[in-house]
C-alpha cells in the first residue's frame, strides 16, 4: 500500500506545521486571556460609570486589536494546511476531523468577527450595554473557536466514536458526542484556554509594571494589575488542575508520551516523579545505560498521579517499544506483526473485490477486522520508531510545570501588595513582572511542544503515522513555503512587535 | 426530521449549503474590491482613510466566510478537501498567503513604527482585491476545465501536472472567470462604499466611486460573456447514473441549464440585479445598489456552483483520468457526519441573523469625515 519513502518530505512538512502552529500561538493565548480581561474591565467600567476605567479598557482594547490581527493572518494557513501538506490524512480523517473545523468556523469565528467590528468601533454607535455585550461575545466567540479546533486536536491523539471503512480506506464517524465529549478533549480545552487566560493576565502584568517602574499612567496600571492577578492566580491553580488531568489521560490513553516526558525507561511500580534532571544524550531503547546524568526524584509521586493509585505500574519506554508480559504490557514489536497483517488483509480485500471474489473478500475482511486497531504500526519498520524525541519532550514539560508553579507566586505576590499599595516600589519586583510574560510565552509554547512532539510518530495515535498521512508532493515545494512562511510571519512578527510597543509607550492617553 | 434523510439528499443538501457559503463569499468580495480602488478613487488621506475605515469593518466578515467555505467543503467533502488543497498546492497556497497580508494591513496600516510603512500595507490589500480573487475564480473555472490528478484504490491524490494547481491559470477560460470576479468585486466595492459613506466631508469621492461602478461593470461585461458563452459550447464532463462512468460529452453545460431552468433563471435573475445596481448608482443618484447587485452575485454563484454539480456532473474532474473525478456522491461524508452536520447548520440562519442585526446597528448611520477625526472614535 506504501513505500516508506519520503522521510525528508515529512520532516519539511512537520517543520512547516511547527512553525505556523507555534508562531500562530504567540498571539492565540494573549486573544483569549485578553478578550476576557478587556470585557471584565469594560464591565467594571459599565458597573461603576466611571470614565478612568473606560480609559482603561479602551487602552487594552487597542493592545487586543493589534494582537488579534496578526493572530488571524497566521491561522488562516493552519486551516488549509491539513489539506497542503496532510492530504492522505484529510482525506483518512476528514470524515471526522473536518467536522469540528467547519463547526469552529460556523459558530466561532463569525461570532468573534462580527462582534469585534462592534467592540472596536461601536463605541459611539451603539449603547453602552450592547457594547458590553459585544465585548463579551468576542471573549466567547474566541474560546470557542478554541474548543472546537482542541476537540479536533484531541481526537488525534485519542481516535473515538469511529470506525474504519474498508471500501473507502478511510476512518468515519460513528459518535459525535464521543469526539465532543473524549477525556482528552476536555482536559485539552480546560488546560489550553486557562494557560490562555494566565498568559493574557501575564501580558497586563508585563506592560503594567513597566508603567510601574517608569512611573506613568500609575493608577491606571495599579487598577489593572489586580484585575489581571485575581484572574491570573484562580487561572493558574486551574491550569495546575487540568494539567494534572492532562497528565493522567496521557498515562492512560498515551502511554509512551507520559514516558518520554517523565524519561521514564524502565517501567516501574511505585514509579518516582523526576521534579529536575539531566538526561543522558547517549541513552537509546533497550541498552541499559542509566537514563539521567543527575536528577532529582519524588518516591512513588508518578505512580499516585499517572494511575491515581499509589505503587501502581507505570510502563516505560522500553516496555512500550520492547513488551513486558509480566506487566501485560504489549510492545511496539508486536503491534508492528499485527499491523502488517492487517495492512495485508485490507489489499487481499481490495483485491478480491475488485476481482469480484467474494468468499475471499469476505475472509480478508474478517481478518482484517481482527488487527485492525494495529494498523498504524503496520507501516513502521522498527518498533524503536515509535519512540517521540525524548529529550525535547522532557525538557518542555519540566520547564512547563516548573514556570506554572513560578507563576502562581507572581500572581500571589503582585496581587497582595497592590491591595496594600506598596507595589510601586518593588523594582526588583516590577522587573520580574516584566520579565514574566516572557516566561509565560516559554512554558506555553512548551506546553504544545509536549503535546505534539511527544504524540510522534503519529499523525493520529497507533492508527496513522506521519509518513502516511503526508501529501503526494515535491520536497521542492514544502521548502519553499517553508521559507515563505518563516519570512513573511517572522516580518510580520517584528512590525508587530513594534506597532505593540510603540502603542505601550504611547500609553492610555493618546491615539 | 434530519435523522431519517437518506444519504444522496444530504449530499444534495451539502452541495447547496457549501454553495450558498461560496456565494456570500463571493457578494462580500466588495471587500477586495474596495481595497484595489483605494489608490484610483481616494485622492487624499481623509479619502483614504473613510474608504479604508468603511471596508475595515467588514473585511474579516469576508475571511471568515472564505474560511467556512473550506470548513464546510471539508467536512461535507473531505475528498475534495484532500485531493484539491494538496493536489493543487500552489494556486491555494498564492491564494492563502494574499489573504494572510490582508489580515494584518488594516490593522497596521496607519499605525506608527509599523516597519514596512503604510504604503506596502496598501500593496497588500492591493494584491489580496488582484491576484487573490483572480485565482479563486481560476480555481473555481477548474470546476469545469477539469484538473490533472489520479486517485489510488486508496484514494490518495497524485497530481500529474508539475505547476501543481497553477496550470488552472493558463486557461483563458478559467482566467475570464477570474478576471471576471476582479471586476465584479471592484463593482461591488464602489457599491458598497456608496452606500456607507457620508460624504459630506469630502465631496471628490462620490463622483469616483459612482464612475467606477460603471466603468468597472463595463470592463467585467467581455469576461463575463466569454465565460459565459464558452460555457455553453462547451465539452464538460458527465456521470452515467447506471454505471457511475465518467465521460465527456459535448455542450454538457448547455445541457445541464436547460434540464434545470430554474438555475438558467437563477443566472439571469442574478445578471439583471447586478445590472439594476449598478444602473441605480452608476447613472442615477442611488445609494443603495449594493444590495440587488449583491443579491445578483449570490445568485449568479448559485448558478455557477449549481451548474457543475447537479445533473449527473462530476464537480472536480479529472482530465487526467476520468474516473478519478470527484462528484457529491462519491466525495462526500458519510450518512453520519452529513446528517449531523446538517443538525450544526440549523444555526446558520441564527448566525446570519446577529450579522445582519449588528450590521444595521453599526451602520444606519453613514460613515463620515468627522468621526474619524474625533477623538473618540477608535479607526484603522
Ligand atoms: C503547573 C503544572 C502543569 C502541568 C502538570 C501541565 C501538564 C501538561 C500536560 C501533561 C500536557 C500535555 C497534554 C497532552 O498530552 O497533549 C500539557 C500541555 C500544555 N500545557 Fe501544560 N501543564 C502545566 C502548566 C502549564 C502552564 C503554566 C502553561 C502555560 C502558560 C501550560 C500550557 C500548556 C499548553 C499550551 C499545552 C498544549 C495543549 C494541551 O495539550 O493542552 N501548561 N500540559
Amino acid at each position: 500500500m506504501l513505500e516508506q519513502t519520503g522521510l525528508e518530505l515529512v520532516n519539511w512538512a512537520r517543520a512547516q506545521f511547527a512553525l505556523t502552529a507555534m508562531f500562530h500561538w504567540i498571539f492565540v493565548p494573549l486573544t483569549l486571556g485578553l478578550s476576557f480581561l478587556c470585557a471584565f474591565f469594560e464591565s467594571i467600567y459599565v458597573k461603576t460609570g466611571k470614565e478612568e476605567w473606560r480609559r482603561l479598557t479602551r487602552f487594552w482594547m487597542r493592545l487586543f486589536g493589534i494582537n488579534f490581527a496578526i493572530g488571524v493572518a497566521t491561522g488562516i494557513i493552519l486551516e488549509f494546511e491539513f489539506g497542503t501538506n496532510w492530504s492522505n490524512y484529510s482525506w483518512m480523517v476528514g470524515d471526522i476531523f473536518g467536522a469540528p473545523l467547519a463547526i469552529e468556523g460556523l459558530v466561532a469565528f463569525f461570532l468573534e468577527a462580527t462582534f469585534f467590528a462592534v467592540m472596536f468601533f461601536g463605541w459611539d454607535r451603539v449603547s453602552k450595554g450592547f457594547h458590553l455585550f459585544s465585548t463579551w461575545m468576542v471573549a466567547i466567540g474566541s474560546n470557542l473557536s478554541a474548543l472546537w479546533i482542541l476537540v479536533a486536536n484531541g481526537w488525534m491523539q485519542f481516535p473515538t466514536g469511529m470506525a474504519f471503512n474498508p471500501d473507502k480506506a478511510r476512518f468515519e464517524m460513528q459518535n459525535f458526542w464521543d469526539v465532543l465529549f473524549s477525556p482528552v478533549a476536555v482536559s485539552k480545552f480546560t488546560h489550553t484556554t486557562s494557560s490562555g487566560f494566565l498568559l493574557g493576565s501575564l501580558f497586563v502584568i508585563s506592560v503594567s509594571s513597566w508603567y510601574l517602574l517608569k512611573g506613568r499612567h500609575k493608577d491606571m496600571a495599579k487598577k489593572s494589575i489586580v484585575v489581571a492577578s485575581v484572574f491570573g492566580l484562580l487561572s493558574a491553580l486551574f491550569v495546575g488542575f487540568t494539567g494534572d488531568e492532562a497528565a493522567y489521560t496521557d498515562a492512560q490513553k498515551q502511554p509512551m508520551k507520559l514516558a518520554a516526558f517523565e524519561g521514564l525507561w524502565k517501567g516501574q511500580e511505585n514509579a518516582g516523579l523526576v521534579a529536575l534532571g539531566v538526561l543522558n544524550p547517549d541513552k537509546r531503547p533497550g541498552d541499559d545505560k542509566d537514563p539521567f546524568i543527575f536528577e532529582i526524584r519524588v518516591p512513588g509521586l508518578l505512580s499516585l498521579l499517572a494511575n491515581r493509585s499509589p505503587g501502581s505500574f507505570v510502563p516505560g519506554i522500553d516496555d512500550l517499544v520492547y513488551g513486558n508480559s509480566a506487566q501485560g504490557v504489549m510492545g511496539a514489536d508486536e503491534k508492528i506483526k499485527r499491523g502488517k497483517v492487517a495492512i495485508q488483509q485490507l489489499a487481499a480485500y481490495k483485491k478480491a473485490q475488485q476481482l469480484g471474489d467474494q468468499v475471499a473478500a469476505e475472509t480478508a475482511l474478517q481478518k482484517f477486522n481482527d488487527y485492525k486497531a494495529y494498523l498504524g504500526f503496520g507501516y513502521l519498520d522498527s518498533p524503536e520508531q515509535a519512540v517521540p524525541p525524548v529529550g525535547i519532550t522532557f525538557y518542555s514539560f519540566h520547564a512547563m510545570v516548573a514556570l506554572g508553579t513560578l507563576f502562581i507566586l507572581i500572581f500571589f505576590i503582585f496581587l497582595v501588595l497592590t491591595m496594600k499599595d506598596r507595589i510601586e516600589g518593588q523594582r526588583a519586583l516590577l522587573l520580574l513582572g516584566v520579565l514574566s510574560l516572557f516566561l509565560g510565552f516559554i512554558a506555553s509554547e512548551a506546553g504544545w511542544v509536549v503535546a505534539e512532539v511527544g504524540r510522534q510518530p503519529w499523525a493520529i495515535q497507533d492508527l496513522l503515522p506521519v509518513t502516511v498521512a503526508r501529501t503526494d508532493i515535491n520536497v521542492g515545494s514544502v521548502k519553499t513555503t517553508f521559507f515563505m512562511f518563516l519570512v513573511t510571519f517572522t516580518v510580520l512578527f517584528i512590525a508587530e512587535v513594534g506597532i505593540m510597543l510603540k502603542q505601550i509607550q504611547i500609553g492610555p492617553e493618546g491615539k | 426530521m434530519i435523522g431519517n434523510l437518506d444519504l444522496s439528499t444530504l449530499q444534495y443538501i451539502w452541495w447547496i449549503l457549501a454553495s450558498i457559503v461560496g456565494s456570500l463569499f463571493l457578494f462580500m468580495t466588495f471587500v477586495q474590491g474596495g481595497q484595489t480602488l483605494l489608490w484610483q478613487v481616494a485622492k487624499t488621506d481623509d479619502e483614504k482613510g473613510l474608504v479604508i475605515n468603511s471596508l475595515g469593518r467588514k473585511w474579516e466578515l469576508t475571511f471568515t466566510t472564505l474560511v467556512l467555505f473550506g470548513g464546510a467543503l471539508f467536512a461535507a467533502f473531505p475528498k475534495f478537501y484532500a485531493t484539491s488543497f494538496g493536489g493543487a498546492y500552489w494556486v491555494w497556497i498564492l491564494i492563502l498567503f494574499t489573504f494572510v497580508v490582508q489580515a494584518v494591513s488594516y490593522e497596521f496600516r496607519k499605525k506608527p513604527n509599523n516597519l514596512l510603512g503604510t504604503g506596502t500595507y496598501e500593496l497588500f490589500l492591493f494584491i489580496n482585491g488582484t491576484i487573490g480573487i483572480l485565482l479563486i475564480g481560476a480555481a473555481v473555472g477548474t470546476f469545469f476545465t477539469g484538473s490533472n490528478f489520479v486517485l489510488n484504490e486508496y484514494n490518495w491524490v497524485r497530481w500529474t501536472n508539475p505547476l501543481r494547481g497553477l496550470e488552472a491559470a493558463f486557461s483563458l477560460f478559467n482566467l475570464s472567470l477570474g478576471i471576471f470576479l476582479v471586476f465584479n468585486a471592484r463593482v461591488l466595492g464602489a457599491l458598497y462604499l456608496v452606500n456607507n459613506i457620508d460624504f459630506s466631508g469630502c465631496k471628490g469621492l462620490e463622483p469616483r466611486l459612482r464612475k467606477a461602478v460603471l466603468v468597472n461593470f463595463l470592463c467585467s461585461l467581455p469576461f463575463l460573456l466569454y465565460f459565459l458563452v464558452k460555457l455553453l459550447i462547451m465539452d464538460g464532463f458527465t456521470i452515467d447514473p447506471q454505471t457511475g462512468v465518467v465521460s465527456v460529452v459535448a455542450g454538457k453545460y448547455l445541457a445541464n441549464l436547460l434540464a434545470m431552468p430554474w438555475v438558467l433563471g437563477l443566472l439571469l435573475a442574478g445578471v439583471l440585479l447586478v445590472i439594476w445596481g449598478v444602473v441605480a448608482t452608476g447613472l442615477k443618484e442611488g445609494t443603495s445598489g449594493i444590495w440587488p447587485a449583491g443579491l445578483g452575485t449570490v445568485f449568479v454563484g448559485l448558478s455557477v456552483f449549481f451548474t457543475a454539480a447537479f445533473n449527473n456532473t462530476p464537480f472536480y474532474p479529472s482530465k487526467a483520468d476520468l474516473q478519478s473525478s470527484l462528484s457529491i456522491f462519491n466525495a462526500s461524508s458519510s450518512h453520519y457526519t452529513l446528517t449531523a452536520m446538517t443538525y450544526v447548520a440549523l444555526l446558520i440562519p441564527v448566525v446570519l441573523g446577529y450579522i445582519a442585526y449588528v450590521w444595521h446597528a453599526m451602520d444606519s448611520k453613514k460613515l463620515g469625515k468627522e468621526e474619524l477625526l474625533s477623538d473618540e472614535a477608535e479607526y484603522y
